[in-house]
């Protein structure tokens, strides 16, 4: 008996410890970047590091650390995907949830869940090798690997989120809203499009944070497709994400300002991101209610 | 009675929606505006359900085709060597290997542990709030900044980039998927088991181990292959974690030890670094390595639908 | 005056049989009650006089269905068309989850009225016949989910008005809402019937009583017996029905 209430004391524990385990590595993650990140900003000083056009910290008399290409990048660069994601994906839960039968379902689903099982190296690999030569060839430019490209790569890589994020709110919207729609007169697509959307839209508007979340915390596949150069951003020019800048210069960065300020970058990324979760949250509870 | 219903339909409905037409009036069609706006939202709909489709079509089989040719024997079994002119993408299929089966024994245990004691065991209701927020927003960041803090943490603890400090990274990683599947899986077990055994006086843990584990493991294995399917797919968060060896280590002790490129990073630096071995460049091993990504992941969907249509069956 | 006819109809739910041959005449500008157990088709069958039916997948209909003269069911009607004349009220009252306003607004709106004056003058016209615009009139861009069910189920049938209907089909209105609030749509729905034919779905035989011209009685998926009110309540020709206004069965 007593062996026994040992036995279970020390497996409460054990579970005990393993939830808290998730906090401590959350936590851990936050300290590490914060301590390692904020010095650089201090040196830098955080309205230059934020705001600071030009990246050039390997410069041999007067190295500078602006991260505002970056920040800019990643903003339309997300912008960008969402702006060409969203359509898409919208649609395509709007055909699972509302039009589609069980077998082409089946199909659909089954390519969605395709797309979200690719790893980014090989959709950065594919607009590597197919993408960034067609684009150099359409647009007759120097170089295909450019924002446009990204941007691109990206609207379809989060397609999957946006799909099922949104089919799944479009799925539950009570079919009396959809009944009354159509015994006013509305046709199917006018109940779907006036009806059905509006009821889902928070589901909907989730779906497009965990996209823009996606976006914007993509590393590889925009790395081996935006030409990884420090520009401000522009459609047709070579550019570097926050992540990429993280990323391409990690692994020579000398131990210093340079490696601090990666980190840096890291806990602007970091902050966004915790703001994009926050939003989702927001917008999640407000689907339940 | 009829003059007055009659007029009544021609004054007030006719007016409205254009119609002067007197008999009739519902077998019409609908005005030429909403029928044009119900074909073109349709169209819309369709044309990006086939695109969606047709990209995974177009993307799987352009893999295929550009890879399949170059996953020979010879590729699967050697290893890349200038001197001997070989290249192969065997070190780093094992490398994935061994990071899959290093990172599921990290994982594993503390991921389904944290969902038991969410499920079974946790009387705080703000903990368990503050413990699911937490994994929430460990899922949502991003795979490069897992990889940096592995990089501060797990390799300089580690006095370089292993297969155990890349692991270990991605054992926080994947640490949100096991713990919500998990979850998803014991919440399936009816309230019903659980009083019975407690009924017949057994402990939480005995119930736990004998009752509750074992019925929800079809839930918790469908949460390991999806974690599975992450690991194989992740790269960002492997980069600087990992290492950068290809040589070929068969002791997985020993393996644990060195540092290896995972085939995903291997692709990375096959498709960006320009490479020749005999007839075969870099580039050709690059898309064998994406064929035989996309083959593990659709394997891995295969078995995901299979225990699906088991669980349904149940 | 008949506003809606049926003939021979038959209505299957893949290969069950839910109405069988029902034969009747709807009359115009009077309230028609619908009663009979669950089950018994009556809500299947209000739902085929404006095609409500054509929603659910694997239903099968024989027979017409006039409706002033036109066979709804041709294949050159528009059932789009036909449900902005006969409009319908449901069960639960389900006013979208936009505002009062918009509620109203939505069909009007769909059938090409964009003129913010017209539309202010259908909102509160349809809100008055429905004896809600006193209650509402202050909250118009309030959402419509924070009216009570009562009022909830007034605005839907303001809703319905505002299509300026012949027929409105009432599908058990007041099933889901508390005696006081049901007295206030019963008191609507006599006054409605001025201008509107009704037709009402309802579990509650005094309010067959109370308030039609004409009941008919449903049986499983047969119209077993279709007459003037007080003769229904009063000398049921059916033993059947009499057992079942009579409270045997329900």
């Amino acid at each position: 008996m007593k062996i026994k209430n040992i036995i279970e004391q020390v497996m409460k524990s054990f579970f005990f410890i393993c939830g808290m385990m998730t906090i401590i590595a959350m936590l851990t993650i936050a300290i590490y970047l914060i301590i390692n990140g904020v010095p650089a900003i201090r040196e830098v000083g955080l309205f230059n590091f934020l705001f600071g056009q030009i990246w050039a910290p390997v410069h041999s008399t007067e190295p500078q650390f602006g991260i505002l290409p970056f920040i800019l990048t990643s903003i339309y660069g997300t912008f960008g995907a969402v702006l060409i994601g969203v359509p898409i994906g919208l649609m395509t839960a709007i055909f699972l949830s509302k039009l589609s039968n069980p077998k082409i379902s089946v199909v659909v689903n089954t390519a969605v869940e395709l797309l979200a099982g690719i790893p980014s190296v090989v959709y950065g690999f594919i607009g590597l090798s197919v993408l960034v030569p067609l684009v150099r060839e359409t647009f007759g430019l120097l170089s295909g690997a450019t924002l446009f490209s990204a941007i691109i790569v990206l609207s379809i890589m989060i397609l999957p989120n946006i799909i099922n994020v949104s089919r799944v709110a479009l799925a539950a919207v009570p079919t009396k809203y959809e009944e009354a729609s159509y015994a006013l007169g509305a046709t199917k697509m006018e109940t779907i499009f006036k009806v059905s959307m509006p009821a889902a839209r928070s589901g909907i508007a989730a779906g497009v944070v965990l996209g823009i979340g996606r976006a914007i915390g993509e590393a590889m596949a925009v790395m081996m497709v935006a030409g990884n150069v420090a520009n401000m951003p522009e459609l047709f020019r070579g550019v570097r994400f926050l992540t990429t800048a993280i990323a391409s210069e990690l692994s020579y960065a000398a131990a210093g300002i340079h490696r601090n300020a990666l980190f840096s970058i890291a806990l602007v990324l970091f902050v966004f991101i915790i703001i994009i979760n926050i939003v989702l949250n927001l917008l999640l509870k407000r689907g339940v209610k | 009675m009829r003059e007055k219903v009659k007029l009544k339909t021609t004054n007030s409905k006719n007016a409205k929606t254009g119609n002067n037409n007197d008999v009739g009036i519902i077998s019409q069609k609908l005005p030429f505006k909403r029928r044009f706006h119900g074909y073109i939202m349709k169209g819309f709909i369709f044309f990006c359900v086939a695109f969606a489709v047709s990209l995974i079509l177009f993307l799987i089989g352009y893999i295929f085709y550009r890879g399949l040719p170059h996953v020979t024997f010879s590729m699967l079994t050697s290893t890349p060597s200038l001197l001997r002119g070989t290249v192969g993408i065997l070190p780093n299929l094992l490398y994935t290997v061994y990071i899959i089966f290093t990172t599921l024994i990290i994982s594993l245990p503390i991921g389904i542990g944290a969902a038991v004691y969410l499920n079974e065991y946790a009387t705080n209701r703000r903990l368990v709030r503050i413990i699911e927020f937490t994994i929430e927003t460990l899922a949502g960041i991003p795979s490069i900044i897992y990889g940096l803090v592995g990089f501060l943490i797990f390799v300089r603890m580690m006095g370089g980039a292993t297969i155990l400090s890349g692991s270990m990274t991605l054992s926080i990683l994947v640490l949100p998927t096991v713990v919500r599947t998990t979850q998803e899986a014991l919440k399936t077990v009816p309230i019903s088991y659980r009083e019975g055994s407690v009924a017949l006086g057994a402990t939480k843990w005995y119930s736990i181990r004998t009752i509750i584990l074992p019925s929800s493991l079809d839930g918790i294995v469908s949460g390991v292959i999806l974690a599975i399917g992450r690991m194989v797919a992740e790269s960002a968060a492997l980069l600087f974690t990992a290492g950068a060896g290809h040589a070929l280590i068969t002791n997985y002790f020993a393996a644990l030890q060195t540092g290896g490129r995972p085939l995903t990073v291997a692709l990375y630096f096959y498709a960006t670094e320009p490479g020749q071995w005999g007839d075969v460049s870099s580039t050709d091993v690059a898309f064998a390595i994406a064929a035989v990504l996309i083959i593990i992941v659709l394997v891995l969907n295969f078995l995901t639908k299979l225990l699906k249509r088991k669980l349904k069956k149940i | 005056m008949n506003i809606i006819t049926a003939k021979d109809l038959n209505l299957y739910y893949g290969s069950f049989q839910a109405l069988k041959n029902i034969t009747m005449d709807i009359s115009a500008q009077n309230i028609t009650a619908f009663i009979g157990p669950s089950g018994c088709g009556k809500s299947t069958f209000i739902r085929t006089l404006n095609r409500m039916n054509d929603l659910i997948p694997d239903v099968r209909i024989t027979g017409d269905v006039t409706f002033l003269g036109e066979n709804i069911y041709d294949k050159s009607v528009d059932a789009t068309l036909l449900r902005k004349r006969v409009g319908m009220v449901f069960q639960a009252p389900n006013p979208f989850p936009m505002s009062i306003y918009d509620n109203i607004a939505y069909g009007p709106r769909i059938y090409g009225t964009k003129k913010r004056i017209l539309l202010d003058e259908i909102v509160e016209k349809s809100l008055r016949d429905a004896a809600i615009w006193d209650e509402a009139k202050d909250r118009l861009k309030k959402s419509a989910l924070s009216l009570s069910g009562g009022q909830q189920q007034r605005l839907c049938i303001a809703r319905a008005l505002a299509m300026q209907p012949e027929v409105l089909l009432m599908d058990e209105p007041t099933s889901a809402l508390d005696p006081i609030s049901t007295t206030k749509i019963e008191e609507l729905v006599m006054e409605l019937k001025k201008k509107y034919s009704i037709v009402i779905v309802t579990h509650n035989m005094q309010q067959a009583a109370r308030i039609s011209d004409y009941t008919a009685f449903f049986l499983l998926g047969e119209l077993l017996e279709n007459n003037n009110t007080n003769a229904i309540f009063s000398n049921p020709k059916d033993k059947r029905t009499e057992d079942y206004i009579t409270g045997r069965f329900g």
